[in-house]
């Protein structure tokens, strides 16, 4: 732009860009010291880990120790060992846990704090919160959650893990994948048809000790991207549980995990957008370092461009994200707006990753700048939790086309 | 249940309520025919007035209705519901930008003169500034006025200058050095009737029909001093003052024209121009593209709502209005055009069809006007140090 265009050349528009660190108006100062110190915590005791993680998968002992500060039960209340938070605390945690720069890890603890457990609070007996929620907000129980399978993916009713009530017990037989923590987890929340004939309302959570005889982890499976976290396929051969292993009520399985699938897709959202800012942030900085036919490449129109294009992405996406938080937090239940927030989200992280890959260039694709592994990890957020056609379907549908 | 989003409050949703039955009842029915006769009876404005909603945010001691910013975005969002770009347009630019600058910087006499009377319908109000030469470049103005006894002597020529035709005064942006430019700016206001104030043309445009689009004309055109709006020279400020409101304003008319089109497409025709069948074709295509302008609209309306917050609490709002209007124009332009093909494919009535056609051919205009996409990224580029 010529410096004779006016708006920019304005004192008045020549401000820095605090925009996005101003604070918005779900989040109160409260809610700021603890963004602060969940930032902090992540910067000084998991980012030094990130690069050999990604090898090795992250180590256990961050389940622990972040129990210890609090961080697993921020919205649980207090009688269960949490801090009793408001449901933007759990925002906040996935938000900043993108300062790991790992992905693998971020999920790990979400899948942990934001859908395995949360069924557990909702539609658990005060015995199974305190088998399971008490220990998992300690870190001293990890969880995962069992939906999808290798027959049943997008379509949740396909499902054909079987629990078969035999006297006091039930008798489980099935197969999941694509499980996170599923190698480290102490118990899973399960997903099970126990009735062929019922339809939507065949299907039974359970929540199953990992320790349990005929449980077995077969392989830890190999991914593009979320290197730090286990991944797993996991068997089920005649698993005897009890009765008091059924969570919530027997046939509305699939309406519980319906529920928690909103969750899922909230924290994914979030995660997604503040993923993606991360990796804006550092792709400016190197935009205003790199230099090529001797200037600085952001200084080129079209990059410049490609800046205020991601920025209005990642704006949009948070503001849509931050307005559903609010609705969920005043008491709504706003599964399309969800949806939307999830979906929109998700495209725009994966747009946003793949556009700074390529103004990093040939440094975008080599592992040591750290883009590439954004781009890989945040390119599951258009599939867990939901594709995106499975959102383009739900919202479509929920105006009943 | 979760009340209105923020800044919004039950209040603001009551107004809404009446706003949205008034434009739907009193103006929708008649655009189409103000669209063919590509132009509008000037006495909607005093109709409109009659209700208050050419006053909404200002003070009572004009025959404002001294509300909040907030009140005139719900207008705003609301006004495109008529299904009239043309006529959102010319109610935008006499409440959104053309008066604001009056309100603000003009003297207790000049509002007496010009804002009170234009407040009531009375007076028609349109602002001037580009010009033949100079569009987004405003440091290009080339407008002379030139230092007489008692005032100026004005000359020189504007463009696509919204209700120009009708305008009975025009806040005209004129050189009062011979550099022009950012210190060389004034602002005068130029009343219909005055000597060498001419009118050169009716513009016919892609879409905005039910507008007049003019350019004028000034030979030597005198103007007195106390026409003079603010001060001399610094008449930049004056553009700059009103810029976020008029971008956030396009992006609230944005949010509104994508809501009317979503509605639209899901009622399938509704009312009159009703026909049988699905308001989409059957089939997952058709479900997704749905499902895509509702992610578009709901996008732009999260960002839009965020910068009216910060600009109704006296934030510096020029990024998130800056971003607002580039992820809204576009958009609005794409989903109108969605529309249009999503009932079309589903055989809707001709007049459906005009009347998506129209919000489409409007929408265009979102993405040139008030600082092109362009511009924006390019202020936003800007605020990240690039």
């Amino acid at each position: 732009m010529s410096s004779a265009v006016s708006p920019a050349t304005d004192q008045s528009v020549l401000k820095p860009d605090y925009g996005s660190k101003r604070r918005h108006f779900i989040f109160t100062e409260e809610h700021e010291r603890l963004r602060e110190s969940i930032g902090t915590f992540v910067e000084r005791e998991l980012q030094p880990h990130a690069e050999k993680w990604e090898e090795t998968t992250f180590e256990s002992w961050v389940f622990p120790r972040m129990g210890e500060l609090g961080f697993l039960g921020l919205s649980y209340p207090e009688e269960y060992g949490g801090q009793g938070g408001d449901y933007y605390c759990n925002l906040i945690l996935a938000e900043e846990m993108t300062k790991s720069n790992s992905g693998g890890l971020a999920m790990g603890i979400a899948v942990h704090t934001d859908m395995a457990t949360p069924p557990i609070h909702l539609f658990g007996t005060e015995q199974q919160k305190q088998r399971y929620l008490v220990p998992a907000i300690k870190g001293e129980k990890i969880s995962c959650l069992g939906i999808t399978e290798p027959g049943a993916g997008s379509d949740v009713s396909a499902i054909r893990t079987r629990a078969v009530r035999d006297g006091d017990e039930y008798v489980i037989n099935g197969s999941k994948t694509y499980i996170t923590n599923g190698h480290r987890a102490d118990f899973i929340v399960l997903v099970t048809k126990t009735d062929d004939e019922a339809g939507y309302d065949g299907f039974t959570l359970f929540v199953v000790d990992m320790d349990l005889p005929g449980v077995i982890r077969e392989k830890k499976l190999e991914k593009l991207g979320m290197h730090a976290s286990d991944t797993a396929l996991l068997a089920f051969d005649d698993v005897r549980v009890t009765a008091d292993a059924v969570l919530g009520e027997i046939g509305k399985g699939f309406y519980h995990i319906m529920w928690e699938l909103q969750g899922e897709r909230m924290i994914g959202a979030a995660g997604a957008v503040a993923g993606a800012q991360r990796v804006f942030d550092k792709t400016l900085q190197y935009a205003k370092e790199r230099e090529a036919f001797g200037r600085q490449i952001g200084h080129f129109q079209v990059i410049r461009h490609k800046f205020a294009e991601m920025a209005t992405k990642i704006e949009s996406a948070r503001q849509l994200v931050y307005t559903t938080a609010w609705r969920v937090h005043n008491g709504d239940y706003p599964v399309r707006e969800i949806t939307i927030a999830k979906l929109y989200a998700s495209r725009i992280a994966v747009e946003v990753a793949d556009e700074c890959i390529q103004i990093h260039g040939g440094a975008g694709y080599m592992k040591e700048y750290g883009v590439e592994r954004v781009w890989r990890d945040l390119r599951l957020n258009r599939i867990g939790a939901g594709t995106d056609e499975i959102m383009l379907d739900v919202i479509g549908r929920s105006y009943g086309l | 249940m979760a009340g209105p989003v923020p800044p919004f409050t039950a209040e603001h949703e009551r107004f809404r309520a009446e706003a949205r039955e008034y434009v739907s009842k009193e103006l929708r029915p008649r655009a189409a025919e103000w669209e063919r006769k590509r132009w509008f009876p000037t006495e909607v404005f005093e109709e409109l007035a009659g209700h208050g909603y050419l006053g909404l945010k200002y003070p009572r001691e004009y025959g404002g209705r001294g509300a909040d910013h907030v009140l005139d975005a719900v207008w705003t969002e609301e006004l495109p519901r008529c299904g009239s770009g043309g006529l959102a347009a010319a109610i935008g630019a006499h409440t959104g930008i053309a008066t604001p600058p009056v309100w603000k910087f003009g003297t207790e006499e000049q509002k007496r003169r010009f804002l009170a009377p234009a407040i009531r319908g009375e007076k028609i109000a349109a602002l001037g500034i580009t010009e033949p030469g100079a569009g987004s470049d405003v440091a290009g103005i080339r407008t002379r006025a030139r230092r007489v006894d008692g005032g100026y002597l004005v000359s020189g020529s504007k463009t696509y200058i919204t209700n120009g035709v009708r305008a009975d005064f025009v806040v005209t942006a004129v050189k009062t050095t011979d550099e022009g430019g950012h210190q060389g700016l004034s602002f005068l206001l130029l009343e219909r009737g005055m000597e060498g104030f001419t009118v050169a043309g009716k513009l016919e445009k892609l879409g905005w029909h039910a507008s007049d689009t003019a350019e004028l004309a000034f030979d030597e055109v005198f103007v007195p001093e106390e026409n003079l709006l603010g001060e001399e020279n610094r008449g930049f400020y004056l553009i700059m003052a009103n810029f976020q409101w008029e971008r956030l304003l396009m992006s609230l008319g944005a949010v509104g024209s994508m809501q009317a089109c979503v509605e639209r497409t899901l009622a399938g025709g509704g009312g009159s121009g009703a026909t049988a069948g699905p308001a989409v074709a059957n089939g997952q295509a058709a479900r997704h593209a749905v499902a895509e302008m509702v992610v578009r609209l709901e996008a732009g309306r999260a960002l839009t709502y965020e910068a009216l917050r910060r600009f109704a609490r006296g934030d510096d709002a020029v990024r998130e209005v800056t971003l607002a209007k580039l992820a809204t124009q576009r958009a609005a332009y794409e989903v109108a055009e969605s529309a249009l093909r999503l009932r079309a494919a589903a055989g809707a009535a001709t007049e459906e069809i005009a009347e998506l056609d129209r919000a489409a051919r409007d929408s265009r205009l979102g993405p040139i006007g008030g600082g092109t996409d362009v511009i924006m990224r390019e202020i936003v580029g800007r605020q990240l140090g690039l």
